[in-house]
């Protein structure tokens, strides 16, 4: 029952402040991403440029594990190539996973916040939905 | 603490003289009721007891309905109704006495009326698939109303598609109120069924079944009551009702999971074909057709789960034993605590009435700002136990306007202590999502 500090100021902060929840005009590829077991529905809009992720956003609702995770996934990979996106998600998804090592953690900056998510094995999902998200989209 | 919110319940007549006994008295009810729960009472200093206030998903057992269980599969395994031998008689005779437990909790008048199942949700499957054999036509209609648990609902949505027919909602307004405009704007000559729970798991509001059954009577509605949070919690007769069907689970009342109950008038299930055919469920069998049993036994397809039966005639006992008064009376002076402590926390949104005699021990809410599923994982973090999310219920939240909600449920072994952490619990809850006070 690890959880007491999940809810830690970094999380809430992204939450209640998210830098990158807006409309994305210019966006190239968008993607839906539900999230039935807590209704969570999220939107993730890419500006893409010569294999660049130039710009990006999402909107929608939902929990504050999603949320707080999609907008530090964005802090993340804006500004990345799609293949160094795509291989950030894969270290996020093995670090929920447990298997992901301290180097690669330090890769995610603050999204190493969700680490401990899998003691909440019902919230999994809500944070690795921006994620899964963004690898759907890149890979199709 | 419990003082106060007695008032207007009958604990208030003696309060001024009693009152100060009147808490300690409830206090050390639920103190001793509680050494009946092994659940509550797990030694080791890990056990750091959680607060369990989600009663309607399912109840904790007693002690008692454990070792019922226990007993059988110790003393009495053999497979009933097959075996010509003295075990497998003494199973088939704790089988059969089971269902006369239940047949006389809930004032049935044969046994033959009760048929086990797994639970509520089988049970109501069963008289939708069956009844649709039976009686249901191409523009028949269908009413339910719009508070169903998808578990009264989703049956009927097949019904209708199988024969043709159509399903109309009965609305509700935001307190649960059903007015008797808007369960007749449902009904027409066409409608054969009206399919509606007793008290809805969402807003704990009860619906008068027994109205509702008198203008069916009149009509030839057959009406299929859902009483998976009735029975554990009010009497419930099933002639005074007078339904012709009602579902129930034995694992929220205080029996064990894999046991239900489905009462039918013996009238319908006599007439009724079968829902699963195979072993146990036949008089003769030739290789183009079959005779089948005789209620209820025509309805119990394959080995039967006598073990879960045996303690579901426990957890009855129990329930008579510790008896529907004080049941009552706790769960009302529980339900009014816990209300209105939650309704001192800011940003707390209680769904459904705010008088707390219509809740029935169910308080669905929502908290300004916070995701009902973080609201509940941060209650987790305090080892407080509740529900989240659309309740199987999710026409309900969609009439409502609400994308999900929390509900605490509480059961008459809760205690003013656990509702007290929990308000306390809840009161942080929007500070550590980061707003302000
Ligand atoms: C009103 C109502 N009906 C039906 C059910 C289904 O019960 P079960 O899952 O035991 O079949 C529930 C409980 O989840 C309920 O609250």
């Amino acid at each position: 029952m690890e959880n007491k500090t999940f809810y830690n100021e970094i999380l809430t902060d992204h939450n209640l402040h998210p830098g990158h929840k807006h409309a994305l005009d210019d966006a190239n590829m968008v993607m839906e991403g539900v999230n039935p077991s807590c209704g969570d529905d999220i939107f993730l809009n890419l500006k893409v440029e010569n294999g660049i992720i130039a710009d990006g956003s999402f909107q929608g609702d939902g929990c504050a594990i999603s949320q707080a995770s999609a907008d530090m996934m964005l802090d993340l990979i804006i500004g990345k190539t799609k293949e160094e996106a795509l291989e950030l998600s894969d270290i996020f998804l093995r670090m929920i996973k447990g298997e992901a090592s301290e180097d690669e953690l330090e890769l995610l900056e603050e999204a190493s916040v969700l680490k401990d998510i899998s003691h909440m094995p019902a919230r999994v999902k809500c944070a690795v939905l921006g994620w899964h998200t963004l690898g759907e989209m890149i890979k199709n | 603490m419990c003082r106060e919110q007695q008032a207007g319940s009958r604990c208030d007549n003696k309060r001024s003289e009693f009152a100060p006994q009147t808490e300690e008295r409830f206090a050390a009810q639920g103190a001793e009721i509680r050494k009946d729960f092994p659940i509550f009472n797990i030694p080791g200093e890990n056990s750091g007891q959680i607060v369990y206030l989600d009663n309607a998903a399912t109840s904790q057992k007693p002690h008692c309905v454990i070792e019922a269980e226990r007993k059988f599969y110790e003393r009495e395994n053999a497979n009933p109704l097959r075996g010509l031998y003295s075990l497998a008689e003494e199973a088939t005779r704790e089988y059969e006495e089971a269902r006369k437990t239940v047949a006389d909790f809930i004032g049935a008048d044969d046994s033959s009326e009760i048929i086990f199942t797994r639970n509520a949700t089988e049970g109501l499957n069963l008289a939708a698939y069956c009844l649709t054999e039976l009686l249901l036509k191409e523009g028949d209609e269908i009413a339910v109303s719009i508070m169903e648990h998808h578990s009264n609902l989703l049956p009927w949505q097949q019904a209708a598609r199988h024969a043709g027919a159509s399903l109309k909602f009965i609305e509700c307004d935001k307190n649960g109120v059903i007015t008797d405009e808007a369960f007749e704007a449902a009904i027409s000559e066409k409608t054969k069924i009206l399919a509606m729970t007793h008290i809805s798991n969402v807003l704990g509001c009860k619906n008068d079944l027994k109205k509702y059954s008198d203008f069916c009577r009149d009509r030839g509605i057959i009406l299929v009551a859902d009483g998976a949070q009735s029975v554990p919690h009010i009497p419930v007769n099933v002639k005074e009702l007078g339904v012709d069907f009602l579902s129930f689970s034995g694992h929220k009342m205080f029996g064990p999971m894999g046991i239900g109950v489905l009462y039918g008038r013996k009238s319908l299930l006599e007439q009724m074909p079968p829902f699963l055919c195979g072993g146990e469920m036949i008089e003769s069998v030739t290789r183009e057709s079959a005779v089948y049993a005789q209620i209820p036994h025509k309805f119990e397809a394959g080995t039967v789960n006598a073990a879960g039966a045996a303690a579901l005639a426990e957890a009855v006992r129990y329930i008579k034993k510790t008896g529907f008064d004080t049941i009552q009376e706790r769960e009302r002076c529980l339900t009014e605590f816990a209300m209105k402590r939650m309704k001192q926390i800011p940003g707390v949104n209680i769904i459904g009435s705010p008088d707390a005699a219509l809740h029935n021990g169910i308080i669905s809410f929502t908290l300004e700002g916070v995701h009902p599923h973080d609201t509940a994982s941060i209650l987790d973090a305090d080892r407080i136990g509740v529900r989240a999310g659309h309740h199987c219920a999710q026409p309900l939240l969609a009439h409502l306007g609400i994308p999900s909600c929390t509900r605490v449920s509480l059961a008459f072994y809760n205690t003013c202590e656990e509702i007290e952490l929990f308000a306390d619990s809840l009161s942080q809850i929007r500070r550590k999502m980061g707003y302000g006070e």
